[in-house]
């Protein structure tokens, strides 16, 4: 298109106000109700990965403070939380449901400040999300009977829960609202580079008047997360993020009657037929790799596109591509924020390069990234081989892979080609297609004419080395109970 | 001198979202605990319970339209609401209620609701606890959802005046349905003041309609209308009942009655997904698998 006169056509710069945000320049452990300082009074630093600027310094729990929590988690489960009836459980829950409705804002501007997400999703999907899910599971804490026919669901007793740094508070609220909906009492650990929503979460606690203890919040590094998952005094542990630290911890917990579910790594398949919409596929394939800086362990981050039509979706997705806006996650037009830390953008651009040494062919849209930070444009691959490591490693980035294939069986013998297992992407106007596709996916959650979809609702969790147990639903209870006679 | 005269509330029917007198214009009086005269509620008509059935038809799509998550939290607001207001349930119960302790009228209350929040939490659940994939032999997707059946008429129990008719009407609208409540006859203001609730929590206009009067003259006109499609008949009694209920049959029109076990208003036995599930349809649907 031709420029009209002198218009500029550029968007404006449309920062969010950081105002709704309070920071402390320090932050204790939250235990027992309280905020305390950590025993060994070490701290680290959560910073701005959009600025590089650190934001606060953040306690780091030691063992002696993971034995402090633990500890009163327990005492709060045997000391009422376990007997609570649940309707009172459930009117806890949505407590917290509402009144992180009504500070969403503020917990949305605090996400994006500390993981780098665009403060769009933040502000329309991480903290809705998270406030919707506690509502959800406020109203299983009064119908577990109905949940498990035949069977009582009892608590299980005190629950170690270590989260990642993607979806920092909405993980929190994944693992929280179903355990607390359950009778149980929990010792969360956020993730190093992302501790700030918790610890907001952590006044919205108390603000609920939840009995002290119920819930405790201790920030820290991996020997932190490592303490609390082998402590003793814990019954159950709950871990979403990579899959080689699942695969150690389901060897330290081997052995302990500790019960444990994993929502690990992901290596999705995107996969197009020839038949499909294609304009809407665009549309699907950019959110399914470029939704958070494709930093989603369920990212659509292989396209498997037919061959008769590879070439006109490739086409399409580079044009799509060129409108993508990167860069200060504070400003509402941005699509793709700064990458959460310095290590991971190590790692992508590592693997970026193993791919371009590797024979295949980069794409990224021409666009001027942020001086200060840690930001890596959308990325494209194309002639890739089901044998190069874009292919087969998760790479928790902006990079997209894509794969071509003939037949319907092609499609799934590739799709499956990955030690991996949690969501798949099926593209066709054809219902019945659809159906048998999902049918053959060796995947926990199936997207059909969509992708990257989330409901408190819906389980959500992996085959295979994605892990196991799921979250969401009725299904999410289930590793939170003791099923009784 | 610090006495002042109160300003009396009109107590008046909910059709449509607006609180709105019998287009026949009678009123009967309304006498509470010890023979008080505690107002002059209307004495709705036949037209009137016609227009609230209109009212509750144009509401239904809309209703059911709204995500399970929005009905949810519109329910959950009611408690919230109906919590605000606690005091003003707690007197309209216990004036209207011959030797109603305080703290009886407290616990109705209290009951009530709680069990707007216990519904509340079913808006996104029962569809996975009473439906699910039908394993059929053959390469066939088959999944059973229940839907609403669409209007709803209530005939409240008279008695108590509060608990019984949230304890009909929430697991009825929960699903998407959308009501015409005939209220209790002998205390009907507990249901307007409920009605006032429902205005203030963001229901829909038409979701709940609050129809007052006189049973004789009401239940007819509710049990024959064809754009009733299930019906509620507790609040009946047993002529009442049986003539609704062949009224009823004329249009298919499915009666539900609580069953001894439910009439325990303050028990959980009073509530149930099982009653939710009594004005749903179950909705198959069959797509074939193949490549």
């Amino acid at each position: 298109m031709e420029p009209v006169g002198d218009f500029n056509l550029e968007y404006a710069p449309a920062p969010e106000s950081t105002a709704p945000v309070k920071l402390a320049s320090q932050y204790g452990l939250f235990v027992g109700g309280e905020m305390v300082e950590p025993a060994a009074g070490a701290l680290a630093p959560t910073i701005n990965p959009a600025t590089g600027e650190a934001l606060a310094d953040v306690s780091v729990a030691d063992a002696a403070d993971v034995d402090r929590a633990v500890a009163a988690a327990r005492a709060a489960w045997e000391g009422g939380w376990r007997d609570l009836s649940g309707a009172e459980r459930a009117k806890y829950l949505y407590r917290v449901a509402r009144l992180l409705q009504e500070r969403a804002r503020e917990f949305a501007v605090l996400e994006t400040m500390d993981g780098g997400k665009p403060i769009r999703e933040s502000r329309d999907l991480d903290i809705p999300l998270a406030a919707a899910h506690f509502f959800h599971y406020a109203g299983w804490a009064d119908k577990l009977d109905y949940a498990f026919s035949g069977r009582r669901a009892a608590p299980i007793g005190v629950a170690a829960q270590v989260i990642p740094w993607n979806f920092p508070l909405l993980m929190a609220a994944w693992k929280l609202a179903p355990a607390l909906a359950c009778g149980n009492t929990a010792v969360l650990k956020p993730a190093p580079t992302t501790p700030l929503t918790a610890l907001l979460l952590a006044e919205v606690l108390r603000d609920a008047e939840l009995p002290p203890g119920v819930v405790n919040i201790i920030t820290g590094n991996d020997a932190t997360g490592a303490a609390l998952v082998s402590h003793p005094g814990v019954d159950k542990v709950a871990f979403t993020g990579s899959t080689e630290v699942g695969r150690a911890i389901g060897a330290e917990l081997a052995g302990t009657p500790k019960r444990l579910t994993l929502e690990l790594g992901g290596k999705a398949a995107n996969i197009v037929f020839e038949d499909a919409a294609l304009d809407q596929v665009t549309e699907g394939i950019v959110n399914g790799i470029y939704f958070n800086g494709g930093q989603v362990c369920c990212a659509g981050s292989r396209l498997l596109v037919q061959e008769t039509v590879a070439d006109a979706v490739i086409g399409k997705l580079q044009r799509r591509m060129d409108t993508l806006r990167v860069g200060d996650p504070l400003d509402k037009n941005t699509d793709i924020g700064a990458i959460n830390s310095q290590a991971q953008l190590n790692r992508i651009t590592e693997l970026v390069a193993s791919g371009v040494a590797e024979g295949a062919e980069l794409y990224t849209p021409e666009c001027v990234l942020p001086e200060q930070g840690f930001f890596h444009p959308p990325a494209l691959f194309t002639n890739v081989s089901t044998a190069h490591r874009i292919a087969q490693e998760e790479i928790f980035g902006p990079v997209l892979s894509v794969l071509t294939f003939r037949t319907a069986e092609e499609a799934v013998a590739k799709a499956n080609n990955t030690p991996y297992g949690l969501s798949a992407g099926i593209w066709t106007e054809k219902g019945s297609r659809i159906l048998w596709m999902a049918d053959q996916m060796q995947a926990g959650v199936v997207w059909a004419n969509t992708f990257n979809r989330f409901d408190p609702a819906s389980p959500f969790g992996g085959y295979r080395e994605s892990g196991y147990g799921r979250e969401g639903g009725r299904a999410g209870l289930l590793p939170y109970v003791d099923l009784v006679a | 001198m610090s006495s002042r005269l109160s300003v009396n509330k009109t107590y008046k029917q909910f059709v449509g979202g607006a609180f709105e007198r019998s287009e026949s214009g009678r009123s009967y009086p309304v006498v509470g605990a010890g023979e008080q005269l505690l107002a002059h509620a209307v004495q709705g008509s036949r037209k009137d319970v016609r227009d609230a059935v209109a009212a509750a038809r144009s509401a239904q799509s809309g209703w059911a339209g709204r995500t399970a998550y929005n009905r949810g939290q519109i329910l959950y607001r009611v408690a919230e609401v109906m919590e605000s207001r606690r005091d003003e349930f707690c007197a309209e119960v216990l004036r209207a209620t011959e030797g109603c302790s305080e703290e009886a009228a407290a616990t109705e209350t209290a009951t009530a609701i709680d069990r707007w929040v216990w519904y509340a939490g079913w808006a996104d659940k029962f569809p996975t606890v009473l439906g699910g994939a039908n394993p059929v032999a053959g390469p066939y997707f088959n999944l059973s959802v229940p839907e609403p059946t669409g209007v709803v008429g209530i005939v409240a129990p008279d008695e108590p005046p509060l608990l019984p008719l949230v304890s009909r009407l929430a697991p009825v609208i929960v699903s998407g349905n959308t009501a015409v409540v005939l209220a209790s006859e002998r205390c009907p203001l507990a249901a307007v003041t409920l009605a006032e609730t429902l205005a203030l929590s963001d229901v829909p206009a038409g979701v709940v309609n609050i129809i007052t009067g006189h049973r004789d003259e009401l239940v007819p006109p509710l049990a024959g209308h064809v754009s009733v499609d299930s019906l509620d008949l507790t609040g009946c009694n047993s002529e009442q009942g049986g003539a609704a209920a062949r009224q009823a049959a004329a249009t298919i029109t499915r009666v539900v009655s609580a069953s001894a076990a439910e009439r325990q208003w303050a028990d959980e036995a009073a509530q149930s997904p099982y009653l939710i599930d009594a004005f749903c349809e179950t909705k198959t649907v069959w797509h074939p698998k193949g490549r």
